[in-house]
């Protein structure tokens, strides 16, 4: 795309990109480091990502501030309102994610106290890693304005939802036979449930990244893949 | 041209991402215009330009300067006829009717096509002859008919309550922006089908500019509106299909809401986000 003849309203939108990767870097690091504390059974990384979401925090004030101001002063139209607003929005879904890798990591205070599992954790690892990835993907995504790729991690959003299922189906039947598991399933299975709601997040960043580039709302459509 | 309401025409459908979104409303044409094109002697200013303006709404011209904007405006009602050396191909309707056609009598044309340009021009009379100087071109009217007449079409242009004390007082000792609306009522006074504004509020502060946007807002209702202007949010404010010229030609025509967030062309989009074409 042209520059445009403003370069200061380039500059202001580089910058408002910028502080959005540099967020979504952060809520990365965040959310990995969780998941580590819970599998590690590391009470110390796990206050350290509660500590690390007040960053977080910060940044969606700044990003929430930089965009407001350059409505304001440029009233932006097209593709620069377009990125604005979903930069906004995207602002707003990696506070949440913040939020839950927190939630894991007051799980994974909760089970550093247990005695390590013979399971190591697999099921909630293997969810772990598709959310981490599913996030990495949305990120990208956005830095490289791909629609393709955005519809992709909007339609792997489904496969999450139906790995945090078996984890819920497995760790309750798991319960009923041995009550003595009860407290740790509990604290996975909350864990889990923040990895899936994360899951709905980064799908909500791909939905933001096909506004961007193309103009098309796909949220709440059926068939979201076969948007062109 | 076959075509009948704006809705037919691709280039002005509206797009629709979510299939249970409300339809496009059919809209009647008012201007219908088909392959126009002006030359002002060897040069070509408007290169076939084909597009329907829909009754009673808004519709703004936008474009750089010299992209023909408001020399397509003034074809609508036969301004460019008092220039030497302009020839036109092409075909105008209005309404059905062929305005170039050789039977058309322009003075008719003009008062169903009003025209309100940049700078104010009342005459230097009152107020109140100002508004009934064209009712009465066309046609003796009672005095009683013609005050009733002039109230109304200074309402229309909200303009009746700073005026009605000041009738006989001249229209030249009113405010830039009171000038434009007073203009604005001298043209809606003989009921034209459709008002042409060029650059209407370019001339005038802020203030007095939204209350010419207000009353475009308001006229749309009775009248079909076509404004240029190079205030593209003048454009996105008030208008309900915006046109985008560049160079003589219409680069892209659509919904407003649409031009403004999803522009179709790459041209488009770089006049109204302010970048290098």
């Amino acid at each position: 795309m042209n520059p445009h003849i403003s370069e200061q309203y380039d500059a202001e939108l580089d910058e408002t990109r910028n502080l959005l990767m540099e967020m979504g870097g952060q809520v990365e690091k965040l959310l990995r480091d969780a998941i580590d504390a819970l599998v590690t059974q590391d009470s110390a990384l796990a206050e350290e990502v509660r500590r690390g979401d007040k960053k977080v925090n910060r940044l969606e004030v700044e990003i929430d501030e930089h965009c407001v101001n350059i409505i304001a002063r440029r009233q932006p139209a097209a593709s620069d309102l377009r990125t604005l607003i979903s930069v906004m929005k995207a602002s707003t879904d990696l506070e949440r994610i913040g939020d839950e890798a927190g939630r894991i990591a007051k799980m994974a205070k909760v089970l550093a106290d247990m005695e390590y599992p013979s399971d190591q954790y697999n099921d909630f690892r293997t969810l772990a890693n598709m959310t981490h990835d599913l996030l990495t993907r949305s990120l990208d995504a956005f830095a490289r304005l791909d629609a393709d790729g955005a519809l992709a991690v909007i339609a792997a959003d489904e496969t999450i939802d139906d790995t945090y299922d078996q984890i819920l189906r497995n760790r309750s039947s798991a319960m009923r036979q041995d009550p003595g598991t009860v407290e740790r399933a509990m604290s996975v299975i909350w864990a889990a449930r923040s990895l899936e709601r994360i899951g709905d997040h980064a799908k909500n960043l791909g939905e933001h990244v096909v506004y961007l580039v193309r103009g098309q709302d796909v949220r709440h459509s059926p068939k979201q893949s076969s948007v062109s | 041209m076959t075509s009948d309401t704006i809705a037919d025409r691709p280039n002005a459908q509206p797009l629709k991402p979510d299939a249970t979104q409300e339809q496009p409303v059919s809209l009647p044409d008012s201007l219908l215009v088909d392959g126009w094109s002006l030359y002002y002697g060897e040069q070509q200013a408007l290169n076939s330009i084909s597009l329907a303006i829909p009754q009673k709404q808004a519709t703004a011209f936008i474009g750089p300067s010299g992209c023909g904007k408001s020399t397509l405006l003034r074809c609508f009602n036969r301004m460019n006829d008092l220039i030497d050396n302009v020839s036109v191909s092409g075909r105008i309707t209005l309404e059905g009717q062929d305005i170039y056609a050789k039977d058309v009598d322009v003075a008719q044309l003009r008062r169903r096509v009003g025209m309100v340009f940049q700078r104010p021009n009342p005459f230097p009379k009152t107020i109140y002859e100002n508004v009934a100087y064209g009712l009465r071109l066309a046609g003796r009217i009672p005095k009683t008919e013609l005050d009733d007449r002039v109230e109304w079409a200074l309402k229309s242009a909200a303009l009746w309550e700073e005026v009605r004390d000041r009738l006989k007082e001249s229209a030249l000792g009113l405010s830039g922006g009171q000038q434009q609306r007073l203009v604005i009522a001298r043209a809606v006074a003989v009921q034209p089908a459709v008002l042409l504004l060029d650059e209407p509020a370019s001339a005038l502060d802020p203030i007095s500019t939204l209350k010419i946007e207000e009353l475009i807002h308001q006229l749309k209702s009775e009248y079909t509106i076509v404004i240029v202007t190079h205030n593209m949010q003048q454009a996105a404010r008030v208008s309900d299909y915006t046109a985008f010229l560049y160079l003589g030609e219409l680069v892209e025509f659509d919904r407003t809401d649409d031009v403004f967030t999803n522009p179709k062309k790459p041209q488009t989009e770089d006049y109204i986000t302010g970048r290098y074409g």
